[in-house]
């Protein structure tokens, strides 16, 4: 398995045949990589397939039960992450951790700062050093300004420099783009591309398979553990990325069914909370998936939130079937039968710490009663019926819900909604970090609950969902709609350029 | 992820296994207290252990409640104080007992509302916001009685506060409060409401957006809390037949060292009424034993000072424990 004619330079990091287990689980089952200096290679896998234990050997958190680690081909042991770091090796995570009240300089050198006499931090040296590592970066990001409110994009580029900082020579990058607009993502394409010329070579994960394509030279993909193939991208389709992740044909992404739309379900008119949204306007049908699109920012979660009653707003109305909604009320939403699936499934969507059973039990604590009671069969049954019907993965229905994958997390927040019965349903990034088959599923699902007569209003940044879903598709800019598209005429194009503020045609 | 669920399994199984420990440990205190500690087993001592640790599980039931959605109240025997100090004060006025316990507990009722207003309307911690009320209802209790004394209430409720049935070791207030035990366990354990008690305290913004009144149920909750205290405060002058300002002074740090102690999670979002009730009797009887044994009221301080700490390091020394075994085993064992 070893390619050690591949002319050019050696392999800056390879792992040989690794194995590692959790118990029973068998994580990694003889698992083969090279990186090479000037390369961007994709790790591609379901959720599930690997890839987090493959990162976290790479980095010195775990330690391979069988094979070996190697570092310009001589094996090495990390005894722990600082012993990676000290070989050049750096993970930027989705989510940067850094100290909010901390400059941009500071949080790079956090630690070890260039000192002066008597040990006094050296302000100029940390500031001029932190500018140059921008300006290698080509980046435009103010060494001295706190990092409290940058950008997650921005919070990324800053982990980067800190990378540099360390004279990483590879960087693995677990799903940066996850929570990115699309030119947050051109930019860090760039910074990727910089590092690249500059010698450096880079992991890259993402679960948007355009942007493997897009940033990428060669794929090695994960399933179940296995290693399945290391491969050149080039003449390769997405579909074939597809088949070898999930090991089969995969049905169709967006199995969109033709639906007659029926009465106006939800009616949302000039709605405005100021500062954030302005004037927002739009009905959606029984039958019918509506999508909302529009740069991160734009205000689509903060009408979806004050549809729902989670924020108050300050002018307009919401009306399902006609009757006007009560401001700022999540539970006469409810009453009224609307559901939101959130964003953040983690922080808003479920309560980690509880049990399936009682996650998807909380939007029954109306129903599920007998005589003022809990009723706990009613509950359980309530439960398991929706997690068997969306197909969640688990061990036992009492397993806390931080047990499960991404995906199944998203699918027990499905199960709670749909447990309720919904007439209109608000998903928020429904796919947002699930893999591509789960994703499918969700799709399938969503298309038949339109079928059945659901009003379906779909938030998404994925694009290709968007389109591939909606009936109808709203654009929103700066707060504002300002646009609405048939699924005729929508387009990546239409779309974007009313997303952007240019004047729609 | 693996490692991920385990530690969590062992974690719960922890807090589990505190809740029964706590249990066993005061099973094995009374036991020792009844072979070894002389005037400890004869029924009047018994009543006098009860009906001294009344105050702190009446409150401790609301108290439970509380901590267990993330927030706590700790003017608690400030609005018991301030409930006795009104109440001496109106008897004073020569009104009648009947009208005054009503208007007490209303106070009680107003106190809590403020607490909970100033937490669910403003935002506030409720930390801070009870230590002013703590201040604020005491310093009230101060201007409204002096440093008068009240003693002459009513002959049959002093008997009744104080009594117990017969020459058994059960006070006469004992069965309200086991009335209103049951009523708390239904409520935490039983009722949609305690269920969104626990995804309250567990997650907050999860909670209000499975559409739980978040602010309603914390509202209620300090309002009830008011009113317990309220009523520990009408217990407590005629328990002790004496109605001061400095009634129940720093009873709220036996409430929630009592509550602690019984495996309710400071962070919210865990516990069962059985464990707090558990820690409840076990500080209530290791007061008694240190009275017994001429302990100094100030010294028992201390011990509830030291129990509270206790309370809150011991699950967490469990839980390492046990995720340390459980890492070890995980190791030892032979991976297929």
């Amino acid at each position: 398995m070893t390619h050690p004619s591949t002319t050019g330079p050696a392999p800056v990091l390879a792992l040989k045949d690794v194995s590692k287990s959790f118990g029973a689980v068998r994580a990694l089952r003889d698992v083969s990589l090279e990186l090479f200096p000037g390369e961007v290679h994709a790790l591609a896998g379901e959720n599930g397939a690997g890839k987090s234990t493959l990162i976290k050997t790479l980095a010195g958190v775990h330690r391979p039960d069988a094979g070996q680690v190697l570092l310009d081909g001589a094996p090495v042991t990390f005894h722990g992450p600082g012993d990676a770091r000290d070989a050049g090796i750096a993970v930027i995570y989705q989510e940067p951790t850094l100290f909010p009240d901390l400059s941009i300089a500071e949080n790079i050198y956090m630690g070890r700062q260039p000192r002066r006499a008597l040990g006094r931090i050296d302000h100029k040296a940390t500031h001029n050093a932190t500018a140059a590592l921008m300006k290698r970066l080509g980046v435009e990001l103010d060494p001295d300004r706190p990092a409290r409110g940058l950008s997650i994009a921005d919070q990324q580029i800053v982990e980067i420099a800190k990378a540099l900082s360390f004279d990483a020579r590879v960087l693995i990058m677990d799903e940066p783009t996850a929570a990115l607009t699309g030119s947050e993502v051109a930019r860090l394409f760039g910074v990727v591309r910089t590092l690249r010329e500059q010698g450096a070579a880079v992991l890259f994960i993402s679960h948007r398979l355009e942007e493997i394509f897009e940033i990428c030279r060669r794929v090695t993909t994960l399933r179940d553990g296995a290693w399945i193939a290391s491969e050149p991208l080039e003449g390769m389709t997405e579909d074939d990325l597809v088949r070898r992740m999930v090991g089969r044909d995969l049905d169709e992404l967006y199995p969109k069914q033709e639906v007659e739309p029926g009465e106006v379900a939800l009616s949302v008119r000039r709605l405005t909370r100021e500062g954030v949204f302005t004037d927002v306007s739009f009905d959606v049908r029984h039958g019918e998936i509506v999508g909302l699109a529009g740069l991160v920012g734009a205000g689509r979660t903060e009408v979806a939130r004050a549809v729902f009653g989670i924020d108050r707003w300050d002018a307009g109305e919401v009306t399902v079937h006609g009757k006007a909604l009560v401001n700022g009320a999540p539970s006469t939403a409810m009453a009224a039968g609307l559901a939101l699936v959130p964003e953040d499934r983690r922080a808003q969507g479920l309560v980690m710490d509880m049990s399936i059973e009682r996650n998807i039990g909380l939007t029954g604590l109306r129903t599920t009663v007998k005589a003022g009671l809990m009723d706990r069969g009613a509950e359980r049954s309530r439960s398991l019926d929706w997690a068997v019907k969306l197909q969640v993965k688990y061990a036992r229905i009492a397993d806390t819900v931080n047990t499960l994958s991404g995906g199944n997390q998203q699918k027990v927040v499905l199960a709670k909604w749909l447990a309720t019965g919904p007439k209109v349903l608000i998903v928020d990034e429904p796919t947002r970090g699930i893999d591509v088959g789960t994703k499918a599923e969700v799709h399938r699902l969503l298309s038949q609950l339109a079928a059945d007569g659901v009003a379906v209003l779909m938030i998404s940044s994925d694009l290709p969902e968007i389109l591939g879903m909606a009936d109808r598709v709203l654009v929103m800019h700066e707060g504002r709609l300002t646009a609405e598209i048939p699924r005729s005429d929508a387009t990546e194009e239409t779309v974007m350029a009313a997303a952007t503020g240019r004047a729609a045609a | 992820m693996a490692d991920i669920s385990l530690s969590r399994a062992v974690r719960r199984s922890a807090l589990k296994r505190w809740d029964s420990a706590v249990g066993a440990l005061l099973i094995v205190v009374l036991l020792f207290s009844f072979g070894f500690v002389d005037g400890f087993g004869n029924a009047l001592n018994l009543s006098f252990l009860i009906g001294n640790t009344l105050p702190i599980a009446l409150i401790a039931l609301p108290m439970t409640l509380l901590v267990v959605s993330g927030e706590i109240d700790l003017s608690v025997a400030s609005t018991a104080g301030l409930s006795g100090a009104v109440m001496g004060a109106l008897w004073n006025q020569g009104m009648a007992i009947e009208t005054i316990i009503p208007i007490c507990l209303l106070l009680g009722v107003v106190c809590g509302l403020i607490n909970g207003l100033l937490v669910t309307k403003l935002g506030l911690p409720s930390l801070a916001v009870t230590i002013g009320t703590l201040a604020a209802y005491r310093g009230i209790a101060q201007i409204v009685l002096g440093s008068d004394a009240v003693t002459d209430f009513p002959t049959q409720y002093l008997d009744f506060a104080a009594g117990r049935i017969g020459d058994t070791f059960i006070p006469y207030a004992f069965l309200p409060f086991l009335v209103l035990l049951a009523i708390a366990v239904v409520a935490l354990h039983a009722t949609p409401f305690g269920r969104s008690l626990f995804a309250i305290g567990a997650s907050e913004e999860a909670a209000r957006f499975a559409g739980i009144r978040v602010k309603r149920q914390k509202l209620i909750l300090f309002t009830l809390t008011g009113l317990m205290a309220s009523l520990t405060g009408i217990f407590w002058a005629l328990h002790y037949a004496s109605a001061r300002y400095d009634n129940a002074t720093g009873l709220e740090l036996s409430v929630v060292a009592a509550v602690l102690l019984g495996g309710i999670d400071f962070d919210g979002g865990k516990g069962t009424l059985g464990g707090a009730i558990a820690g409840v009797f076990l500080l209530g009887a290791l007061q008694n034993v240190m009275s017994l044994q001429d302990v100094s009221a100030q010294s028992q301080i201390v011990v509830t000072g030291v129990l509270l700490v206790l309370s809150v390091l011991g699950p967490r020394v469990v839980r390492q424990i046990s995720t340390a075994r459980a890492g070890r085993r995980a190791a030892s064992t032979p991976t297929s």
